[in-house]
């Protein structure tokens, strides 16, 4: 303990001697993800100029990895090929990936001063569920999302329903989308009551229905799922139901990517969909919208989702030392707010949201704070060691109920069975 | 020239050729093999010979099986449909049909275009209610169909998207072929009163077989080649109904990070070329245009 | 079909029909894109004669990644490529074609392997191979699997048979040495071959996504294709109007050189008798 300790204030010594030391730069490269549209990368290279400003001594080298998908691959391939970055932004559903890679380091061994630790501790507890496992902090928030229902106050009106009222609950949800679902004379629907997305990750919503269900898809040390509870199974079936039974969504798997453009074309009245796209939605709906949390059954909550900053084990301590100054300074509150007011993401700490300019547009705009109020309730993202095998599994098994290829029931029995088959090597 | 320079001569002109061949072909073809038979390295365990394990893994595995079972429809699909719109395309560009011109660019355009942006394209044409397909199906009346979201109709679409992309590149081939050919053929069978069907059945077809199978050779290699529209359309869903074979083993080596078994997969795709190639060098032998 | 078939009156009336619908069908995607590139965002969806007419969406595509230099990048990969293949497929091709060596057709056979084991589907190995040699992330990675042609080679070897072996002897007779000839005789005589060759494989290369994908890491070695690639999976959903901009934006060398050059085009297929 003592000699981890001296190490320590060793290797904080040498940072301070390798950041002092006249000029000697230190590079920090740093793998982005480009998820959100707009010229995004113009902000991301404005910080990098900002903080070099604040930060003679430190080089930011933002690298535009492509999604998220293709930025953990090109991640990992760069740990393997012994090249890793310093720092990167990834899902933090890939914590358990990168670990079990042995390609980061947890922020305790590297944040170390008292100071530090207050800083860890500033973000809100949803978003660090994802964030820290076996007692450590892997990952810092910065790039935070969780599922809202969006709704059409103009359908709603011509619906004979409250415009200013979302539906607080399942039941409700059910109720107004038979209301707001329309067909032509010949029985061709021509306007859906609600749509839920389930191309891609159709896990991620339907945490949706399962953390609003009161059951968890997996537990704390990513060792085993619980895709055949029948709390799960149960809200699958609900899902389901929405557009086999009861014809309120649109039948087979929805795509994801057309959402948004389908909810400003008013073929779909409530969709569920990232608040990551509230700017999209406040630029290009051509009518008056709501923003809500999702509705609830057995409780209120959703998942949360995006993106966390993660330090590499491979890169020098004079490296880790600068990219964690980096970090603390892109997630000051000032950014965080400035950061969520330009993207549409939850600013990641409550006292972001206290700062006056932030205080302003929530005043003007007062649906950007659903999201941060929803986030008491909010749980963690499926997230698991073997993390993309685990998740495709459910992913073929929801798509398979959703399609009719099997029932919810059977289809989560085959998932359960083979995310055990994957997971067993982890179990202890 | 002395009588080994020819030797010296034919093999140092082969050499830079035989080498890249050798590193970036025959080689991987070998490793693979002998990569698919050790375990995937994770944190603290090394690559272990683990025999033919990855092969019992893959028998068992639904996906696997679909992936192929897909494959093999997706190759149906596409491989008789593009090369006779192809023939259908050169033959009518070939002869005096009105805007010629205009037609040639049209048919050849999607080869092109970059299908990981077309792809998108065809995403719109194919999302339910306001895209185009949807557009032109409810003027006639028709209901909506989930296109891509269907287990039955999912895979179709990308077949028709593949065709699209491919045909006008075939289409070149058989335009130059036709070109080729001597118009006092033609001429000769219509005073002897041949009708034209009839000269195409009997005449320019069987000219136009060597085309035909270059073509062929073309076409099945693409079937197992092309995956860049599944990336943007459906990422193999729903439920893995649109994984083809070399979309599958990028999910399982760049995604899973599992390259072992993702070799073993290579295995399966590169036996069946093998078995295709040897099918056609067979046919091709019968053949004494490329000798 | 051909001349002495044209006067077929009411089928050929049918038939000319036929051909523009297919063709309309074919160049639909593209239009679509013209109309939606230019209009604003929520007219990529309904086809109003009245909408405005704009180009921020190709600033915006512009912006969003840094095409510049993908542009660069996709142009070396390119040319280094057709070089590459060029050169190499060319001393291959004559090899094959004028010298009767040792284990010619064995090594032929050989050659004919990568004709259907294409580069495309060996990215596991080949992977570890970039990875062995050091050079992942970088433009020869991308195009190093694909210099060494199959159908390059088997293309020239064709052409380079049908080229009289008088004109060779002749050649050598006044003392040129074997690639004095290839470069004197062979070479120009198989210009339509290399120009259609030419074609395919920028075309090609210019489009191809999976591999860049996996090879490489950074902006300084991908190709435009791998900056397309982030319009189409964004959390936001599709923006059409974006993605058709820089479809356009990233296609559009291609097409002009296609429209500028496809008589000289079809014509070079046709006489390098590729058929």
């Amino acid at each position: 303990m003592l000699g981890k300790r001296v190490t320590q204030c060793f290797v904080a010594v040498l940072a301070a001697l390798a950041l002092g030391s006249a000029q000697a730069q230190t590079e920090i490269s740093f793998y982005y993800p480009v998820a959100v549209g707009g010229p995004i990368t113009k902000i991301i290279d404005g910080y990098a100029a900002d903080f070099e400003k604040d930060n003679p001594g430190i080089k930011v080298k933002p690298i535009y990895s492509g999604t998220y998908q293709e930025s953990i691959v090109k991640a990992l391939t760069a740990h393997k090929s012994g090249t890793p970055p310093v720092t990167s932004v990834l899902l933090s559903t890939d914590m358990y990936t990168l670990i079990d890679e042995d390609a980061i380091v947890a922020f305790d061994d590297v944040a170390t001063s008292a100071e530090d630790k207050a800083w860890i501790k500033s973000f809100y507890p949803a978003f660090m569920a994802n964030s820290q496992t076996g007692g450590k902090t892997w990952g810092i928030p910065f790039q935070r999302s969780t599922i809202v229902l969006y709704w059409n106050k103009e359908l709603f009106k011509e619906a004979g329903l409250d415009p200013n009222r979302a539906p607080a609950n399942w039941k409700e949800m059910l109720e107004y989308a038979q209301k707001l679902t329309k067909r032509d004379a010949s029985g061709n629907t021509v306007q859906w009551g609600v749509q839920v997305p389930s191309s891609g990750f159709p896990y991620w919503l339907f945490q949706g229905f399962t953390t609003t269900n009161g059951v968890e898809l997996m537990n704390a040390t990513g060792t085993e799922t619980h895709y055949d509870h029948p709390a799960v199974i149960e809200a699958l079936q609900f899902w389901v139901d929405l557009s086999r039974k009861d014809k309120v969504m649109a039948p087979g798997v929805i795509e994801w990517g057309t959402t948004p453009k389908d909810f400003f074309e008013k073929k779909a009245a409530m969709i569920w969909t990232t608040t990551g796209n509230l700017t999209n939605v406040k630029n290009n709906a051509k009518f008056d919208f709501g923003v809500a949390m999702l509705p609830a059954n057995k409780r209120r909550g959703s998942p949360t989702g995006g993106g966390n900053f993660s330090i590499y084990k491979k890169s020098t301590p004079a490296q880790q030392q600068a990219a964690l100054k980096f970090i603390k300074w892109v997630t000051s509150p000032e950014r965080a707010a400035q950061w969520g007011m330009d993207t549409g993401y939850v600013a990641v700490r409550p006292d972001a949201w206290e700062t006056p300019k932030m205080k302003d547009y929530v005043k003007g705009f007062p649906v950007a704070a659903v999201a941060r109020d929803q986030l008491q309730y909010s749980v963690a993202e499926l997230s698991t060691h073997e993390n993309q095998r685990v998740t495709k599994v459910l992913n073929d098994g929801l798509q398979a109920a959703l399609t009719g290829a099997k029932t919810p029931e059977q289809a989560m029995k085959d998932a359960q069975r083979e995310a055990e088959r994957i997971l067993r090597p982890y179990k202890k | 020239m002395n009588k080994y320079s020819v030797h010296i001569h034919g093999w140092l002109l082969l050499l830079p050729a035989a080498a890249l061949l050798a590193l970036f072909t025959h080689f991987p073809a070998v490793a693979t093999l002998y990569h698919s038979f050790f375990s995937n390295p994770r944190k603290g365990r090394e690559a272990a010979w683990v025999g033919l394990e990855n092969y019992r893994v893959m028998i068992d595995d639904p996906v696997f099986w679909q992936s192929f079972a897909n494959n093999l429809w997706f190759a149906l699909g596409t491989i008789p449909l593009s090369i006779a719109l192809a023939l259908l395309m050169a033959v009518w560009v070939n002869g005096r049909i009105a805007g010629k011109a205009f037609l040639r660019i049209a048919f050849f355009t999607p080869t092109v275009l970059p299908m990981i942006a077309v792809a998108n394209i065809w995403l719109f044409f194919y999302t339910p209610q306001y895209g185009l397909l949807e557009q032109l199906t409810s003027l006639a009346g028709l209901p909506s169909h989930n296109w891509l979201g269907s287990r039955d109709t999912a895979l179709a679409c990308l077949v028709v998207v593949t065709i699209w992309k491919e045909a006008g590149f075939f289409m070149i081939f058989y335009l130059a072929a036709l070109q080729g050919m001597s118009p006092n053929l033609a001429e000769a069978a219509a005073i002897e009163g041949a009708g034209r069907w009839y000269f195409f059945r009997r005449v320019t077809f069987p000219l136009l077989m060597p085309t035909t199978l270059f073509v062929l050779v073309n076409a099945v290699i693409n079937s197992f080649r092309l995956v860049d529209h599944i990336v943007v359309m459906t990422r193999g869903g729903p439920d893995n109904v649109t994984s083809l074979l070399l979309y599958y083993i990028y999910d399982v080596g760049f995604k899973f990070w599992d390259l072992a078994y993702a070799s073993a997969l290579t295995m399966v795709l590169l036996a069946l070329l093998g078995l295709l190639a040897i099918g056609q060098f067979v046919f091709l032998d019968k053949r004494t245009h490329y000798q | 079909m051909n001349a002495a078939y044209r006067h077929d009156g009411y089928a050929h009336a049918l038939e000319t029909l036929g051909a523009w619908v297919l063709a309309l069908l074919w160049i639909a995607p593209l239009i679509y894109a013209f109309w939606t590139a230019f209009h604003p965002p929520e007219f990529s969806t309904r086809f109003a004669l009245s909408a405005p007419l704009t180009l921020v969406n190709f600033v915006n595509a512009w912006n969003a990644a840094p095409f510049a230099r993908y542009f660069v990048n996709t142009i070396a990969l390119v040319t280094m490529v057709l070089v590459g293949q060029l050169v190499i497929c060319t001393l291959a091709a004559y090899a094959f074609a004028r010298f009767a060596f040792f284990g010619r057709d064995l090594m032929f056979m050989l050659v004919l392997v990568q004709l259907m084991i294409m580069p495309d589907v060996m990215i596991v190995e080949n992977y570890r191979t970039m990875n062995a040699l050091g050079i992942l992330d970088s433009i020869p990675a991308i195009g190093l699997p694909y210099i060494a042609s199959a159908f390059g080679i088997f293309l020239l070897r064709q052409t380079f048979k049908t080229i009289p072996k008088e004109l060779d002897e002749a050649a050598r007779v006044e003392g040129a040495s074997a690639l004095q000839v290839l470069w004197k005789v062979y070479v120009p005589l198989a210009r339509p071959t290399y120009l259609a060759y030419a074609l395919v494989s920028v075309s090609y290369h210019w489009n191809n996504f999976l591999w860049p994908i996996i090879v490489t890491n950074s902006v300084s070695s991908r190709p435009l294709t791998v900056g397309l690639q982030i319009f189409s999976s964004t959390d936001q959903g599709i923006d059409w109007s974006i993605i058709t901009a820089a479809t356009l934006m990233t296609s559009a060398p291609l097409l002009l050189g296609f429209l500028l050059f496809q008589r000289q085009f079809v014509q070079s297929f046709m006489r390098a008798g590729i058929r």
